[in-house]
């Protein structure tokens, strides 16, 4: 696979962690937040963290949109859906996060309507092919993904197609950065920065992370190549004492971002003034919510939404392991009351939360590997 | 919110010219290519695919220039391992690295 | 004998469609209900068939259900399913199959040619596989319930000689085969359903195993301690399975384990797993060091085996478990599967 494989080479890859080991000062304990639940995710399926010296330290942060919605929108959406011409459409992220009465599949498995989903165009198609029913999409993504969404509500618009709603649980990385380092227990020397996001936004809204806060940020890929380039690069920074953004994704990120989804997302929502994030709790303008012009489109402007609340056990430590303070098995229910088969909290659902990624890949792992270098 | 993966751009539609179909290793899909209005694609150009959705053309030279600096990274390294070896320096000099297009 | 007063381990409230998805879930039913209930005190592992004696005679039975949907896709339909895949639950005991019975069970308002098309094909399979359809039983069931047609299927078999598979027979330093390319069946029934409206030019793997089963143990006799189809829940399930049953571990090599392109480009555009995907042509074997090499040659020399590769080997650590390494050394756990394998987009 072509711009795939090239960035997967055993023997670049082998380099890459040589070079990070070379530059790696062994007086210093380095802790490096993925911001991004894809970095976390491609960090354990390549088994990346064998690679690094003991003193790199990866620590996975909260950018997971499954991972940090409440379970009440979970509990809203279906509860919207539960009417019987309805059809629930999502993605297949989204079908096994628990409501308080069971997940979008338990639902399925009781009668409800609910189709698994590629892309926002095929929830739009499958209200055009089903003009007696509505079709509403639950979205959920940060900046990577509401672009789409976005022109997906602009075409369902443009084409006067009424049997078709949006229930939008978008939300933006930048508070949630911000809300990191905000933390009195969080102590960081630098970010692996989410790449596709980045496609969007660009790499100017991260500027203030270097300048602000001093601290290095690596826009990244997501290729073992990539995450261990991005690695290198910022420990270079960090041995000559900088903080500065870098692009090491550039074959794909363009500094400025991409002006036209930036518009599509202008024309269809606007920031919620606030809105709750599990683990993290309610944070400012951190969420996105669709336009009153688009008002026929949005499930929440056109429906009753129920509002649920619902609280997270307390024993659940989720927030604490979205942030980076916690590790996964730090929590105490970890590995006990909650595994990927009964998660209690959604970092254990979804593919990319820490929780699930570490039980999933990791924690069996026999505490050495021996990993040959020689290739 | 972060799987996408790069395919090649086959054929644009012939009606809607909003859509493409995207080949990957041998999987095709229509992809919708209006994220990319301001600077579209053509059959041929290498995507990035998000959702069905395209959200940015690849470059190759980019790609290119990237592979050189990573094969580079060995190499200079086992450069250094020989300087080292005659007991020229102990460190890689201060600028080390700067410059170098990354 | 079994005892019908048994206690259950089950706790589960109803039963949801992951107890059907022939991962963890399964395998707690299986265990905690039909188990004690059905199979008496020490059921010891539960294979893929059971070999019986009767009257000094051994031979090997099994069952099996096709529930599928679409009912036809590329490279096959349900009717060859339930006869390749009854062949070869026989063919990885060790035995060869000799008669089938046949459950259909059937949609009222089902259209007369879709149910010839799948007992031809049924009929097709059999010859093909030389095995007999020795009799059957239908049912037909109200409008809604069956998805059309469920297949069911009991098939008997002899045992070959020189073979005795079991779990425990499994030992450090032995080696883990695998027939051919993985992922092929569960893709093409992904993409046959349509949802995804992605095209790719792939067919189900669906055929009889046995003559590479033949073939490997007319070879290597007992140097093979243990086969497996990898259906639902893939490689990576069957081989969970063997490892809690033998307390070794696993471990597999990233690099070896042969597929198709458009497998992989599937996997990666839905965020699948291959090692989750279902086979309907392919057997895991375990064999001993001592004769991989032979056991691999003769896979290969015979038609149908020739992407056969050696894909792992049984290690002590970790424990039960299945561990994927690859050539820069990196390396991951990979469990069995919970439910169905779903797309994800993050």
């Amino acid at each position: 696979m072509k711009y795939v494989d090239e960035f997967r080479s055993p023997e670049l890859i082998s380099r890459a962690g040589e070079e990070i080991r070379r530059l790696a000062d062994p007086k210093r304990h380095y802790r490096i937040m993925e911001v991004c639940g894809g970095h976390t995710h491609a960090i354990y399926r390549f088994g990346l963290k064998d690679l690094l010296p003991e003193n790199v330290e990866l620590i996975h942060g909260p950018g997971c949109p499954v991972c940090v919605l409440p379970m009440g929108r979970i509990d809203d959406g279906l509860a919207l859906a539960a009417e019987p011409n309805f059809i629930f459409a999502a993605f297949g992220d989204m079908m096994r996060v628990p409501g308080t009465h069971g997940s979008p599949l338990e639902y399925k498995a009781r009668g409800m309507d609910v189709r698994i989903v590629y892309s926002p165009a095929d929830a739009l198609k499958l209200a055009r092919n089903n003009p007696e029913k509505h079709v509403m999409f639950f979205a959920i993504g940060f900046e990577t993904t509401a672009p789409s969404t976005a022109l997906t509500l602009v075409r369902a618009k443009a084409e006067g197609l009424r049997n078709f709603s949006v229930f939008c649980n978008h939300v933006t990385i930048i508070p949630a950065i911000r809300a990191i380092l905000d933390s009195p227990d969080m102590r960081l020397d630098g970010f692996v920065g989410p790449g596709h996001v980045s496609t969007v936004i660009g790499c100017r809204p991260y500027d203030w992370i270097a300048k602000d806060e001093g601290k290095p940020v690596v826009v990244s890929g997501f290729e073992p190549l990539d995450i261990l380039q991005s690695i290198v690069m910022l420990l270079r920074q960090l041995r000559n004492g900088e903080a500065k953004v870098e692009n090491q994704y550039k074959r794909v990120v363009p500094w400025e971002g991409n002006s036209a989804a930036l518009r599509a997302m202008a024309e269809v929502f606007e920031l919620r003034p606030y809105f709750e994030w599990r683990g993290l709790g309610f944070i400012s303008q951190s969420a996105l919510k669709v336009r009153a012009s688009y008002a026929e489109w949005d499930s929440e402007q056109r429906f009753t939404v129920p509002g649920v609340r619902v609280t997270d056990p307390k024993a659940a430590q989720c927030g604490e392991v979205l942030k980076g303070v916690l590790k996964p098995a730090q929590c105490k229910l970890f590995g006990r009351e909650c595994t990927p088969e009964q998660p209690v909290g959604a970092l254990m659902v979804s593919s990319e939360g820490s929780c699930a990624a570490y039980f999933n890949y990791e924690h069996r792992k026999p505490v050495t590997i021996a990993s040959s270098m020689a290739l | 919110m972060c799987l996408a993966i790069p395919g090649k751009i086959v054929e644009l539609d012939a009606e809607n010219a909003n859509l493409a179909l995207v080949d990957v290793v041998g999987v095709r899909r229509k992809v919708d290519l209006g994220l990319l209005q301001d600077n579209p694609p053509v059959p041929g150009d290498w995507v990035l695919i998000h959702v069905g959705f395209a959200m940015s053309k690849i470059s190759e030279a980019d790609a290119a220039d990237q592979m050189r600096t990573l094969t580079m990274l060995g190499e200079t390294a086992a450069a250094m391992e020989e300087v080292r070896g005659y007991g020229l320096g102990e460190d890689p000099p201060e600028d080390y690295g700067k410059g170098w297009k990354q | 004998m079994a005892t019908p007063a048994a206690k259950i381990r089950f706790r589960e409230p109803q039963i949801e469609m992951a107890h059907g998805a022939g991962g963890k879930a399964s395998r707690r039913l299986v265990e905690g209900l039909f188990a004690p209930l059905l199979f008496g005190a020490s059921p010891g592992p539960l294979g893929d068939a059971a070999h019986i004696q009767i009257n000094g005679t051994r031979i090997a039975m099994t069952t099996d259900s096709f529930v599928v949907k679409p009912l036809r896709f590329p490279g096959g339909s349900i009717g060859e399913l339930a006869i390749n895949g009854t062949v070869n639950d026989l063919a990885v005991s060790g035995a060869r199959a000799e008669a089938i019975v046949v459950t259909f069970v059937l949609e009222a308002g089902l259209p007369t040619e879709i149910l010839e098309a799948e007992v031809r094909a049924m009929g097709e399979a059999a010859e093909k596989a030389g095995v007999r359809i020795a009799g059957g039983d239908t049912k037909v069931v109200e409008h809604g319930a069956a998805d059309k047609m469920y297949i069911s299927t009991t098939g008997i078999g002899r045992l070959l000689t020189g073979v005795e598979i079991s779990p425990q027979s499994v030992q450090r330093g032995d080696k883990v085969l695998l027939s051919g390319p993985i992922g092929d069946h569960g893709i093409t029934i992904l993409l046959a359903r349509g949802d995804l409206d992605l095209e790719a030019e792939l067919r189900s793997d669906t055929r009889s195993v046995f003559p590479l089963v033949d073939k490997l143990v007319q070879g290597v006799g007992a140097g093979v301690r243990w086969m497996r189809d990898p259906t639902r829940g893939g490689v990576a399930t069957s081989l969970n399975e063997l490892a809690r049953d033998c307390g070794h571990g696993i471990v597999l090599f990233e690099e070896k384990i042969p597929m198709r392109d458009s497998v992989r480009g599937a996997c990666e555009l839905l965020g699948l797993d291959p090692l989750h995907i279902a086979n309907e042509g392919q057997f895991l074997a375990i064999v001993s060091a001592e004769h991989a090499e032979r056991a691999l040659a003769a896979l290969r020399a015979t038609p149908g085996g020739e992407e056969a590769a050696m894909i792992g080997e049984v290690r002590e650590q970790p424990a039960s478990c299945v561990l994927v390494t690859t050539l820069y050394g990196g390396s991951r756990i990979v469990d069995m599967l919970v439910g169905d394998p779903l797309p994800r987009i993050c």
